[in-house]
């Protein structure tokens, strides 16, 4: 057994057997012709029918993965009858005496290499683009029919490449393919995409050595790897991984577009949690009613010094408009404790989960806060934005919070800078917030507990500890106690209460929440559906 | 002659799709169509060389038409460009 980590175009698990798709290179030799204009004849019709049957693959791919990605073979087509490209070809054969191959071989290569000489990640991907093309004439020039190595196969396989152009992925019958597994190729390389739309795993930057054909392997596009000869145990826990995503899709066609209600027609806003923007897609896939926590952190994470409010700006935007009006509940910075971030310079602390962090670190600097602020309030022009702020334990950090978000509106104002409406909430995570919930309702538009730090609080157990397990007990009668109270103070006051901690998804509970009262759940996208399942059972 | 600037607003700039559409449009008036960007100028009835400008989001690029239906390719190029990129 051995395994192999790639990195995942597209998720999704598969057992099979590798088929290694080799590429068989023409070999173009140069060879002197005599009769020039029939070599460019030859030239011509070759590349006629390498265009028809490019419009065939256009045809193929509009039906398969839609218009926008089959985009791609237009281009092809576009190419092959480029003025640049077509006049190096005749003018090699002119002026060398070279034969079509040949010409259409050099061509290809310095066209592909004025590509992938360019510092523009998108741009070097081209070259494959002019390659595969190229290759297509040459191959009719010399009398090779277009692989199909999968044709007449019975079973389906894991396809390995070296790298595969969008071409030869198009061409492969859907059927016949388990997974995609290359060598080379990138996340964002034509075929990559073509994998997702075509709903099969794949896997891209993946060391295979060259003698897998034939291999029993295990993808895991979910992971991003490939574990070749799995053992018993492992293809056993495989099986009942592949079991679940089944169950999963099934659950998915099932639910996907019904309301969260309850049988007695409660509804409950179901949303899911994120952290970064390329989560939004899984968010949508599995139809949440939008995000009940998007964590900022990451972008402070990634980068290696603050982040300015154009980068945040850009985040926020993008998630807010990919959610097209649905409600982005967006969390601010929550670092210290247990998330550390060098260019910050916090000190060592004894007890961090007690110490300087999240809200207080934003109120104690508030130039960090302000320039959050200011991205939040920006970006709600584009949607449906809301704020949370996260560790409150008394009421005049909210309102310090509030004086702040006020002096954000009014210089946006004068600045002639739209925003829009923006809710705004806070995370009940500490005992006293529960204490003065009452207080603290009148303030704001929303509670959000998080039940992973109110936990930990609540039970004074450091979660980080593994010791202590026996003694972390997330269904404590006093923790559950507490969201009750906090549910209540919520709704005395007018305003709804959710949970965006691990419990919301916890399943044995939902009933149990829902009967609360609770308002909204937010969960991690893969757990929308079973939640969403367990509220639809609730009378 | 007639010129305009542009600057490319699409998020990958006039990537391999908006440069072949270019293409197809500016192959459809007699007027000689040529797209610069800073030093490095390209005939935008060429896919190839269009698409070796590498022109990137924020980008101004400089276009100019030639030709006896000058007045019709300038609206139509400038059409295309704000429409699309």
């Amino acid at each position: 057994m051995l395994t192999i980590n790639g990195k995942a175009a597209f998720g999704g698990i598969v057992i099979g057997k590798i088929k290694e798709f080799s590429k068989e290179k023409n070999v173009v030799r140069r060879t002197k012709i005599t009769d020039v204009k029939e070599e460019y004849t030859r030239f011509e019709n070759a590349r006629e029918m390498a265009i028809s049957q490019l419009s065939k693959l256009y045809e193929k791919a509009v039906k398969e993965v839609g218009e926008a990605n089959a985009a791609i073979f237009e281009v092809h087509q576009m190419m092959l009858e480029d003025d640049d490209y077509l006049d190096s070809v005749k003018n090699m054969i002119e002026t060398q005496m070279v034969n079509a191959e040949f010409a259409v071989a050099t061509t290809g290569d310095n066209f592909a290499s004025i590509f992938s000489e360019m510092d523009d990640e998108y741009m070097k991907e081209r070259a494959a683009d002019v390659k595969d093309i190229s290759e297509r004439v040459i191959r009719i020039l010399s009398g090779v029919a277009d692989s199909d190595e999968l044709a007449g196969e019975e079973e389906a396989f894991i396809v390995v490449a070296d790298d595969l152009a969008p071409s030869e992925t198009i061409q492969l019958d859907r059927s016949k393919v388990l997974a995609f597994v290359t060598r080379k190729g990138s996340t964002n390389s034509h075929t990559a995409i073509l994998a997702r739309t075509m709903n099969i795993p794949a896997l891209v930057c993946t060391p295979l050595e060259n003698d897998v054909d034939g291999k029993i392997a295990v993808v895991d596009g979910n992971s991003g790897k490939i574990i070749l000869d799995p053992e018993e145990d492992t293809v056993l826990l495989y099986e009942k991984l592949i079991k679940e995503e089944k169950e999963r899709k099934e659950l998915l066609l099932r639910l996907k577009g019904q309301k969260t209600v309850t049988k007695s027609g409660k509804e409950i806003k179901l949303y899911a949690n994120i952290g970064g923007v390329k989560d939004v897609a899984a968010v949508l896939q599995n139809d949440a009613a939008g995000i009940g926590l998007f964590r900022s952190e990451f972008l402070y994470l990634q980068s290696e010094a603050y982040p300015t409010e154009n980068e945040q700006f850009n985040a926020y935007k993008t998630v807010a408009e990919m959610m097209a009006g649905k409600k982005v509940i967006i969390r601010t910075l929550d670092i210290g404790a247990d998330k550390q971030i060098d260019y910050f310079n916090l000190d060592k602390e004894e007890n961090p989960a007690l110490g300087y962090r999240a809200v207080r670190i934003c109120l104690d600097r508030p130039e960090i806060f302000k320039t959050q602020l200011r991205a939040l309030y920006r970006a709600s022009a584009y949607g449906n934005i809301a704020i949370m702020v996260p560790m409150i334990a008394s009421l005049w950090e909210v309102q310090k919070a509030k004086e702040l978000i006020e002096l954000v509106k009014e210089e946006l104002k004068e600045e002639g800078i739209a925003y829009g409406k923006v809710e705004f909430g806070i995370m009940i995570e500490t005992p006293a917030a529960v204490m003065i919930a009452d207080e603290l309702a009148k303030e704001v538009d929303f509670f959000s507990i998080g039940t992973n730090d109110l936990t930990q609080y609540t039970l004074a157990i450091d979660r980080q500890n593994a010791k202590l397990d026996l003694f972390y007990d997330a269904h404590h009668p006093a923790v559950l106690r507490m969201i009750q109270m906090v549910i209540d103070s919520a709704h005395r006051a007018g305003i709804w209460a959710g949970i965006c901690g691990e419990l919301g998804a916890d399943t044995t509970l939902t009933e149990t929440f829902v009967k609360m009262g609770i308002d909204e759940l937010s969960v991690s996208p893969a757990m929308v559906l079973p939640v969403r399942d367990k509220v639809l059972g609730v009378e | 002659m007639k010129t305009f600037q542009y600057e490319v607003k699409d998020e990958l700039g006039i990537h391999a799709r908006p440069a072949g559409m270019l293409v197809k449009v500016a192959k459809g008036f007699q007027s000689k169509v040529t797209i610069e960007k800073g030093e490095k100028s390209a005939d935008a009835s060429r896919l190839m060389a269009v698409m070796a400008l590498a022109v990137k989001q924020g980008e101004v690029v400089t276009v100019t038409v030639d030709g006896e239906d000058e007045e019709a390719a300038f609206e139509g190029v400038k059409a295309f460009f704000e429409e699309n990129l």
